[in-house]
């Protein structure tokens, strides 16, 4: 532990870190622009200059490994001096137009000015002038701004794994860009706009909407896809403007992906504002009481075991809740939570949870995919894998899921897609299982796409024959076997057991029954992925805040919020239990969502026995006690899941989500995901005949 | 002797004739009440008037929706929002202020990099309805064109002193 003096003060710190990190131990700020924790060093900024005891120019601290006896000075008159030197010169190139750039009121280098630089410049030649870049229809390249920081070009390459932005030219004529126009391929591009310490890359859908310092921030969590991701909702008025990610080591780190980031348009466009009812064919906005009085008429006129109940892939945990206790009470079976006709089994939690857990994957030696692409299904989760993979010793294979030779920006060995591979997997006949055996920490992701179908019961048995044989449960706190979901509802759906009961259908059993005329009634909590067209003549109540296919079908619409305007509960893959905030009031005649069910259970005489949100919450304790430990991954008990038996051939399903822009309600009504579909289709989309 | 004095002043009618001399020398002296509104008193280029949003010689408006003007108005009377315009350009969608709101303290002239918000020496805008006092973009801009000579010649007189 090399022992050093900052400013006088004796610190011991670490071997390996850098003087920078170490005088932030000692709570020294050190300007920076070039230096990101979670990036390389580069050390060209050179705004960390410090002043070190026998060295004969000042040192960039970013760039200089501790030392025993290091003595360093971070605020003599000469190295304030130095920053003032610095400063100058980074802004002899920059454009003095803050007034007019995003950036401003949240810029490194407005800030760093402030601080330590000097009140005018001396410098009255022409300026350069730089050419701005395309990168896609996310980031807004103002290129003379830039200040060659390279964070840019280091994040690319390093966190997103595509090798995509690169430094054209040096000194004064060095450019970032892609070099040939192209948009960016990454699903984490937006971070970058984040890491720009300037203004040179900046949000294109916000550009220009509004100023920092006029928005309320709000924390919360994303629920576009099953990570979890930390964010803040910035909002003004009642409009989301932006979500920006919040830090969470356990998590998302400091990134999110394009979709949770951008796809926040969506919340204002399609939005359900007050309740309809059918009339005639066509749904014609109601009063909530004509809303619930047509569905207390069709459920006294069904009987109770004709009316079934599917929660969506952004149902939170409270909602959940009071829709199974209503369902309950009225007597039903029918209800099921994986809408996507997964065949998961909560009999035993670890048998659909994540059980490594993310931050686990940066301990894991191996790694097998199973019917999953997580670089579409978890962008976030993805950059994990990378990460432990540019580390080396680190062997992933992948069965289904990922097309041969598709990029998941980190090196794999494709074993095919066909079930034979998994069973002679867990046969350990294959040299992949070797693999697993050899090393102490291995992993399997397996993917929703793996787990649809009739045999998806069997696969899960096989994925855990696979983790048993293969050694990668019961060593020490180590559990290799991890369920990847593409919904954030579906383990808080799972938890609560929103499951058929006894000779209950589940959501295929649902939709032949309701084609077939058996069901009299449905109730879509936000299910939109299921095909509507097999509803039958159901009568069809949608509960949801986007008007998409259920809200198309449905006979009564009673509109919801959205997860940026209630105080709900979501549960991870990792089972890991967060709360999301509200940042802005539903629109309109929209109320929370367990709110209408519990409205609703009072017209249907079945009146539930919570009237607020602290009480529904003791609810969810009293139905699975782990929604009392808050953010936190609970290590779930090892136990018998899946099916027995051998699957008679055929392959592997492939990943659950096609287009990564547009998996829910919410990113296909987004205006910003629209653009990126097109992008990166290649403007290949089909086109309605009013386009243009 | 004090006594004496103050009977001979009061014998003599000399205040009296003090206070007559004054007013007769006061109507030989040139007038100091004006002929309002067909005569107007001398007004400082630094008078803060009504409002206005100017624009640049080319006719582009000089507003570059930067919000600094919302930012530091003490009494929230300025409302901004602002988009791309279709040449990529940062500007206002909506420029309100609400003139009954508005305390007249100048921050706003003061904060604005480009010169575009300024209150004019015009102070004569009394309406009869308050909504008349909710100025839009519109109105701020009419009023900068209406006042342009005025208000560039002000800016130059007060420019070496900002």
């Amino acid at each position: 532990m090399p022992k050093l003096t900052i400013n006088g003060m004796e610190i011991e710190v670490e071997p390996g870190l850098t003087v920078l990190q170490a005088c932030e131990l000692a709570g020294i700020e050190i300007p920076r622009f070039c230096y990101h924790e979670r990036l390389s060093v580069a050390g060209n900024c050179r705004m960390c200059l410090v002043h070190m005891e026998r060295a004969p120019k000042p040192v960039a601290s970013c760039a200089m490994p501790v030392g025993e006896g290091m003595v360093i000075e971070t605020d003599t008159p000469e190295v304030r001096k130095m920053r003032k030197g610095v400063m100058e010169f980074l802004l002899i190139n920059h454009p003095l137009d803050c007034p007019i750039c995003d950036q401003g009121g949240e810029c490194d280098l407005q800030d760093q000015a402030m601080g330590y630089g000097t009140d005018r410049g001396r410098y009255l030649e022409n300026k350069r002038a730089v050419k701005d870049k395309n990168l896609g229809p996310l980031i807004k390249t103002i290129m003379t701004r830039c200040i060659h920081c390279t964070r840019c070009i280091r994040f690319a390459t390093e966190v997103a794994g595509v090798q995509e932005l690169g430094a054209t030219g040096r000194g004064e004529n060095m450019e970032v860009g892609t070099y040939v126009e192209k948009a960016l391929t990454s699903e984490l591009s937006g971070n970058m706009i984040d890491l720009c310490p300037v203004g040179a890359l900046t949000s294109k859908p916000y550009a220009f909407t509004a100023r920092p310092w006029e928005l309320k921030k709000t924390e919360s969590i994303d629920v576009l896809d099953a990570v979890g991701c930390n964010i803040r909702v910035d909002t003004r008025g009642a409009e989301v403007m932006r979500i920006l990610p919040r830090i969470n080591e356990d998590v998302n780190e400091e990134w999110i992906s394009d979709k949770t980031r951008f796809a926040c348009d969506g919340l204002g466009r399609q939005r359900l504002d007050q309740p309809y009812v059918r009339r005639d064919g066509k749904l014609e906005p109601a009063t909530w009481d004509e809303a619930f009085a047509a569905i207390a008429d069709k459920v006294k006129a069904s009987a109770p075991k004709k009316i079934a109940a599917i929660a969506g892939d952004m149902a939170c945990a409270e909602s959940m809740m009071a829709l199974k206790d209503l369902m309950t009470g009225l007597g039903t079976p029918h209800i099921d939570c994986r809408q996507d006709g997964t065949k998961l089994d909560a009999s035993s939690r670890s048998g659909y949870l994540f059980n490594s857990t993310i931050a686990g994957i940066g301990g894991a030696d191996a790694l097998l995919l199973i019917g999953t692409n997580p670089r579409i299904e978890a962008p976030v989760l993805n950059a994990r894998i990378r990460k432990r993979s540019i580390r080396g010793g680190f062997q992933v294979a992948a069965v289904g899921g990922v097309e041969e030779g598709a990029d998941l920006t980190y090196d794999y060995e494709h074993l095919g897609a066909d079930t034979g591979v998994l069973h002679s997997l867990s046969e350990g006949k294959h040299p992949f299982a070797k693999v697993l055996k050899k090393t102490d920490k291995a992993m399997l992701v397996i993917g929703q796409g793996a787990l649809t179908g009739p045999d998806g019961g069997k696969v899960l048995g096989l994925a855990r024959a696979i983790a048993e044989s293969c050694g990668m449960v019961n060593k020490g706190a180590w559990n290799g076997f991890n369920v990847l979901h593409t919904a954030a509802a579906r383990v808080g759906g799972l938890d609560l057991g929103f499951l058929p009961g006894r000779d209950g259908y589940d959501v295929e059993g649902m939709l032949s029954a309701a084609e077939s005329g058996k069901l009299d009634m449905v109730y879509l909590l936000g299910a939109d992925e299921i095909d509507m067209s097999r509803l039958g003549s159901a009568f069809v109540v949608y509960q949801g805040h986007h008007g998409d296919a259920g809200a198309h079908r449905a006979d009564v619409v009673l509109p919801g919020a959205a997860y940026t305007e209630k105080n709900s509960t979501f549960v991870n893959t990792e089972g890991r239990v967060q709360r999301t905030h509200l940042a802005a009031f539903p629109p309109g005649e929209a109320r929370e969502d367990w709110t209408i069910v519990r409205a609703l259970s009072d017209v249907l005489g079945h009146t539930l026995a919570y009237n607020d949100l602290s009480e529904v919450r003791g609810r969810l304790v009293e139905a699975n006690p782990i929604f009392l430990s808050l953010d936190e991954a609970t290590p779930a008990a090892w136990g018998d899941f899946g099916e027995q038996g051998r699957l008679g051939g055929g392959t592997v399903g492939s990943t659950a989500i096609d287009n990564f822009y547009m998996t829910d309600p919410i990113s296909r009504a987004s205006a910003t995901m629209a653009r990126c579909t097109e992008t990166r289709s290649g403007g290949q989309q089909d086109k309605t005949g009013t386009d243009g | 002797m004090s006594f004496i004095r103050r009977n001979i002043k009061m014998v003599l009618w000399t205040e009296l004739v003090d206070g007559l001399a004054l007013t007769l020398r006061y109507m030989f002296r040139k007038k100091v009440t004006i002929n309002y509104p067909f005569e107007r008193g001398p007004l400082s280029p630094r008078f803060r008037g009504e409002h206005a949003l100017r624009r640049y010689a080319n006719g582009e408006e000089r507003c570059i929706a930067c919000k600094l003007c919302e930012a530091i108005c003490p009494a929230q009377a300025i409302t901004i929002e602002a988009e791309p315009r279709d040449d990529g350009s940062r500007r206002t969608t909506r420029y309100d202020i609400d003139m009954l709101k508005c305390i007249y303290c100048g921050l706003c002239e003061e904060a604005c990099p480009v010169d575009a918000i300024v209150e004019g020496p015009n102070f004569e805008y009394s309406t009869e309805t308050r909504e008349e006092l909710m100025y839009d973009k519109d109105k701020l801009l009419a009023n900068g064109d209406r006042w342009e000579t005025e208000l560039a010649e002000r800016l130059r007189m007060d420019a070496d002193y900002r």
